[in-house]
């Protein structure tokens, strides 16, 4: 194997300046496991791996929760039996058929929320960069009631109209806030903006629709994952394995950048190219889920600050925020499907009630660190 | 090596501008090898965005600037950043980054996807500690530490880049004044080993006593450079500056010393300096 060590972090010894011991480990203020073999050299914080693997137990737990109840309950056992393709008929059917999907797509896109408000906070540098507050979400939700309202049927045809509300939104905010370059907090306050818009407009369509095409469109817009299945399992992890590519490709400049543009360039980051990059990749993974399940709001917001918190990262954290997007959007979920049984909530309700509560908590928290 | 060796970094003929704002046109300077080179004059005379434009941070609307003899734009931004340093006016320490993290991030040319933390990156990163001062706060979270602290750990941050060349964009803006004493001779002892310097500083004096080369600007020209006791004279401070002074020798450093007059005491008739009243000075 290769060379692994645990580092611990020595004490600290007051004026010892100009005497460090050249053979003592570096403190790099955590303990982290070292990974070096040939050209090949990893370094993680030995808390990042604790917590996400916590964080992935809890998603498994709750993941078996959904699956064991509900209207034809499970037994634990039963669900493993039937994950491992030892069980039959209507628990079969019940778990693999009907739950699996729904909690295998909340995990994914979960996680794929999670990385995008990571991306977008990572670049506007702030806590409230992302794309539910920026308008991507919104403008997505625009262009699925376009569609629905044009008499667009069939759940391609929706999804392609949210994909490209987004985008064209992502593209005026972008356009929009750029003056010599794009810089993070015009873009947030150019997104409020444009997202107020679309929002009154979305408003005013469905208004004017019909009664059947209103209640069709706001449906979508509670954002829920009710009643998916397979079908839109296999788009969902196949795009997002694909975005998972250009997230790992952008990732390290977009770290750099962290530090400010000025540094980031000076470090040999193509500051422009990167950050178009990084908000390519972050609408395409915010259109993905909003396309399969309409705007799940807050996931993206909450889940790379609450991430950071727990992981103890500096700056922002992907794996991390993935995890926790994947644990809150599931656990969210069991709430939305529970809680008022057989009554079946759109899951944006409840991210939506959790996720203003956070906020608040967000906006007093940052006004009084200013 | 020649008798003459090439400047390792030069702006020939140099246009700068933002949008539509022309900031200096047809600028050359050369960075000699070896040299500490300091860059003075008023707000907005275009030393910062030069500095800029050396550190490929702008591109110049017309004329080059060249690192080793090859205009710097045909280099790859990593390959530029392996060759030249610079310490930014403002950057941000993400929260709750500590103090070797932060220094690490300057690896970031030597590093790629798969090499993340090399033997090398540990090893300039201890270096760069140790150079200046800083191996003691290695773990410690960078937004606990004071200003003075902290800006010597940003150049920390740029000499784990392992650049021969260190450009400096008013590095002792915000220090209190024991603070810039410091980091200048950090940034003395830094030249003493071998790096080439560059920076752009606001304090005549300060520039006059570390420079070994002194380019002093305004409007977006070069109005004199060379050695600081050749160019800092009176009447270049006052073309510079507008400023009225008396240049002295400096009794520690044996070089100018610049003592702005002020109107309060304005340049006398031939005789002594009338007697004022006496003036309280509250230090801030």
């Amino acid at each position: 194997m290769s060379a692994a060590h645990v580092r611990a972090v020595p004490p600290a010894v007051p004026g010892a300046a100009g005497r460090a011991d050249v053979a003592a480990p570096l403190d790099r203020g955590r303990r982290e496991l070292v990974l070096r073999r040939g050209r090949v050299s990893v370094v993680v914080a030995r808390r990042s791996v604790v917590a996400v693997t916590v964080l992935v137990v809890l998603t498994l737990v709750v993941a078996v929760l959904t699956l064991a109840t509900g209207d034809f309950p499970v037994a634990p056992a039963d669900v493993l039996r039937a994950l491992t393709g030892r069980a039959e008929g209507r628990t079969a059917t019940v778990v693999l058929g009907w739950r699996l999907p729904r909690v295998v797509l909340g995990v994914v896109l979960g996680a794929a929320l999670g990385v995008a408000g990571a991306m977008f906070q990572s670049l506007s540098r702030n806590p409230l960069g992302s794309p539910d507050i920026i308008g991507f979400s919104n403008g997505a939700y625009a262009g699925a009631v376009l569609v629905l309202l044009s008499g667009g049927t069939g759940y391609l045809t929706v999804a392609a109209g949210a994909v490209g509300g987004g985008l064209v939104t992502a593209l005026v905010v972008y356009l929009l806030a750029w003056r010599r370059g794009v810089q993070g907090f015009r873009l947030i306050v150019v997104g409020i903006g444009v997202s107020a818009v679309i929002s009154s407009v979305t408003t005013w369509l469905v208004l004017q629709a019909e009664v059947r095409l209103a209640v069709a469109a706001t449906v979508w817009g509670a954002g829920t994952l009710n009643g998916v299945g397979w079908d839109q399992v296999r788009p969902a992890a196949g795009l997002g394995a694909v975005l998972l590519l250009g997230v790992v490709a952008v990732s390290r400049g977009m770290h750099a950048l962290e530090l400010g543009d000025d540094a980031g360039a000076a470090l040999g980051v193509g500051v422009e190219r990167t950050r178009l990059a990084v908000v390519v990749v972050g609408v395409a993974l915010t259109a993905v889920a909003t396309a399969l399940t309409g705007p799940i709001a807050f996931v993206a917001l909450a889940a790379p600050q609450l991430a950071r918190r727990v992981l103890r990262a500096p700056g922002t954290t992907l794996v991390g925020s993935a995890a926790m997007g994947a644990f809150l959007l599931v656990a969210c979920d069991l709430v939305a499907q529970r809680a008022f049984a057989p009554q079946q909530l759109p899951v944006g309700v409840v991210t939506v009630s959790l996720g203003g509560a956070y906020l608040v908590w967000l906006l007093v928290h940052e006004a009084r660190s200013r | 090596m020649t008798q003459h060796p090439p400047a390792p970094l030069s702006a020939r003929g140099l246009t700068l501008a933002y949008d539509r704002r022309t900031v200096a046109t047809d600028l050359s300077v050369d960075v000699g090898p070896g040299s500490f080179t300091v860059v003075v004059g008023p707000n907005a005379c275009g030393k910062s965005t030069l500095l800029r434009a050396l550190s490929r941070l702008l591109a110049p609307a017309a004329g080059q600037v060249l690192l080793d003899g090859r205009d710097i734009a045909r280099y790859r931004t990593k390959e530029v950043a392996r060759r030249v340093g610079l310490l930014p006016q403002t950057s941000q320490a993400p929260d709750g980054i500590t103090v070797a993290d932060l220094v690490g991030r300057g690896r970031f040319p030597h590093q790629g996807l798969l090499s993340q933390w090399s033997a090398d990156d540990e090893r300039a990163v201890r270096a760069a500690l140790a150079a200046t001062g800083t191996t003691d706060l290695s773990g410690r979270l960078v937004d606990e530490l004071s200003g003075g602290q902290r800006q010597r750990v940003w150049v920390a941050m740029v000499l784990a880049q392992q650049t021969d060349l260190l450009l400096l964009d008013e590095p002792t803006t915000f220090l209190d004044v024991a603070h810039q004493v410091d980091l200048m001779d950090l940034f003395a002892a830094l030249h003493a080993a071998g790096r080439t310097v560059v920076a752009v500083l606001h304090d005549l004096n300060q520039a006059a006593r570390y420079a070994t080369h002194l380019v002093a600007m305004r409007g977006g020209e070069v109005v004199a450079q060379g050695a600081p006791g050749d160019v800092v004279t009176a009447d270049l401070v006052r073309d510079v500056f507008g400023l009225d002074c008396v240049v002295v020798e400096d009794p520690v450093s044996g070089g100018p010393l610049v003592v702005p007059r002020g109107r309060a005491w304005p340049a006398p008739a031939p005789g002594p300096v009338p007697p004022r009243e006496p003036v309280t000075v509250v230090g801030g």
